[in-house]
């Protein structure tokens, strides 16, 4: 119903899906826009940058098109019509990330596609069987942590109903830094993002096997393939707090 | 007189939402260490990249993250706005004994001051503990810096106010923001300071609107722009604001022409 509406305003949508590429794009053109200064950035060249780029981008989107729209419950419980929602036959769940289904936000998932479409033809790598595989792997257990991310925020809110914006630190911050190759932060803010918030493994880990890279904070080269394995965690454990967060919702009340 | 009461009551309007605002600064914080990171990355390759040291560059990536939610940076339009000429409650607006433009300049520069003390102070203080910056020791130019901040908002304003009039002509505001968002986004500065832009682009850059609202009084803060050039900077910006706010009235006023009032 969602994308039929949208459809209805042709020259809205097309805007707005043009923005939304755009948008996502000018972080593509800053780092190409460094790269007309310097050849590497943290040792890395343009390819590889574009390859880390396109994967997390790519991931981000997707997650973003599936549940993208959990970010209006804090709206949703402060206007009171997310009870509506818990009266209908239908898990609340799937509702809300249901609720205003956006398919203009196709323009960072083809947008992130391309770049990394881009990156593969220009990457200097002997393309096992193994190494093409990894690829789609990372979309997938990317989409399904940033997945996890944008849920395990949702369920915050219903405790703070009034910081949406806490889950685009992770989010949208999360995007920017996996953009760029771990080399180029501090080791603090990467063990962070490995060992914490686990988002190292969206495309960090992987990309560097494919790449034929140094691992960060010397970690044993199996941890590459743990992906899967960290996804499904953190999907779990989302759920588990979304669980918490619907039974201890009270309404608003009058 | 009364202009300044709206300003007021804008301030604490938005000093109510606590937990957004506190949510806003740890966002502001996170991008302000990644952006950082990135320019130390760069400026390790280019020591003097658009005439910048390491810590005045790191000092720009702060600073940006300090003004994104004064001035606006991405935001598009005056979303009220848009909604109350889309709804035709805007009607109730032009009755009121209020400039238009002023009620609005007023509420905007009450929520940019808010937000200049609730998520401007904040991430430059984590940033001046976490990287060596190029703050300034003299309180004058922390004058001028507020000054010329204060100058980029209200260029921000005017640009926002003629994204938000656009609304009585196509209704649906919202793709037009979004364009003019991402410009902002791109020619202020924020996506990488605009010195370091290639070429005649950078020229060209920092002759635009949106220069006024990073660039500038980023450049007064990390004492790029002394002496001549710190007043053409404040030209510059004081330029374009009245500038754009007498094309805003221009607008405004061809606009309310063409409102009409259906009574019931």
């Amino acid at each position: 119903m969602w994308v039929r509406s949208t459809l209805a305003y042709r020259t809205s949508f097309a805007l707005m899906t043009f923005g939304n590429f755009a948008a996502s794009g000018l972080d593509f053109v800053a780092i190409w826009l460094m790269f007309s200064r310097v050849h590497a950035l943290g040792g890395f060249a343009l390819p590889e940058v574009a390859f880390l780029y396109g994967t997390c981008s790519l991931a981000l989107g997707l997650a973003d098109l599936l549940v993208g729209s959990l970010d209006r419950l804090g709206a949703r419980i402060r206007d009171g019509t997310l009870d509506v929602l818990l009266l209908r036959p239908a898990p609340v769940y799937a509702q809300i990330a249901a609720d205003r289904f956006a398919l203009r936000r196709l323009g960072r998932t083809s947008q992130g596609l391309l770049v990394l479409l881009w990156s593969i033809g220009h990457l200097d790598v002997a393309w096992t069987a193994g190494r093409i595989l990894m690829v789609p792997l990372m979309a997938v257990c990317g989409t399904a942590i940033f997945g996890a991310v944008y849920t395990a925020g949702a369920a915050f809110q219903f405790w703070a109903q009034d910081a949406a914006e806490l889950q685009n630190s992770l989010t949208y911050g999360g995007n920017a830094l996996l953009q760029y190759p771990p080399t180029v932060f501090a080791r603090d803010l990467v063990r962070g993002v490995t060992f914490v918030i686990p988002l190292a493994f969206v495309n960090w880990l992987p990309a560097l096997w494919v790449l034929g890279r140094p691992y960060p904070l010397h970690l044993p080269g199996w941890t590459a393939f743990l992906g899967p394995a960290v996804a499904a965690l953190m999907v779990a454990g989302a759920a588990l707090a979304w669980r918490h967060g619907v039974r201890a919702y009270r309404s608003t009340g009058s | 007189m009364l202009y300044v009461a709206v300003a007021a009551g804008s301030f604490r309007r938005y000093a109510t939402y606590r937990a957004a605002t506190a949510a806003g600064l740890i966002t502001n914080t996170a991008f302000g260490f990644i952006i950082a990171y990135t320019y130390l990355a760069l400026w390790n390759q280019r020591p003097h990249l658009g005439g910048y040291g390491p810590a005045q560059a790191l000092t720009f990536a702060w600073t940006g993250q300090a003004l994104l939610s004064v001035v606006m940076i991405a935001t598009g339009g005056v979303d009220e706005l848009q909604d109350r000429i889309r709804s035709g409650d805007v009607a109730v607006d032009l009755y009121r004994p209020a400039d238009l433009q002023l009620w609005w300049l007023a509420a905007d520069l009450g929520r940019a001051g808010f937000q200049l003390v609730g998520r401007g102070l904040v991430p430059v203080a984590v940033g001046a503990l976490a990287f060596p910056l190029a703050l300034p020791d003299d309180p004058l130019t922390w004058g001028w810096f507020l000054l010329s901040a204060a100058l980029g908002a209200v260029v921000s304003f005017g640009l926002r106010y003629l994204v938000a009039l656009s609304a009585f002509w196509l209704l649906d505001s919202s793709g037009l923001a979004m364009v003019s968002g991402l410009s902002c986004m791109f020619f202020s500065g924020m996506v990488l300071p605009l010195r370091v832009f290639p070429g005649h682009l950078a020229d060209l850059a920092q002759l635009l609107p949106w220069a006024a609202l990073l660039q500038v009084p980023a450049d007064v803060l990390i004492g790029a722009r002394t002496g001549g050039a710190l007043l053409r900077g404040l030209a510059f910006q004081a330029a374009w604001a009245l500038a754009l706010l007498a094309l805003g009235r221009l607008v405004q006023s061809a606009a309310t022409r063409k409102v009409v009032v259906h009574g019931g």
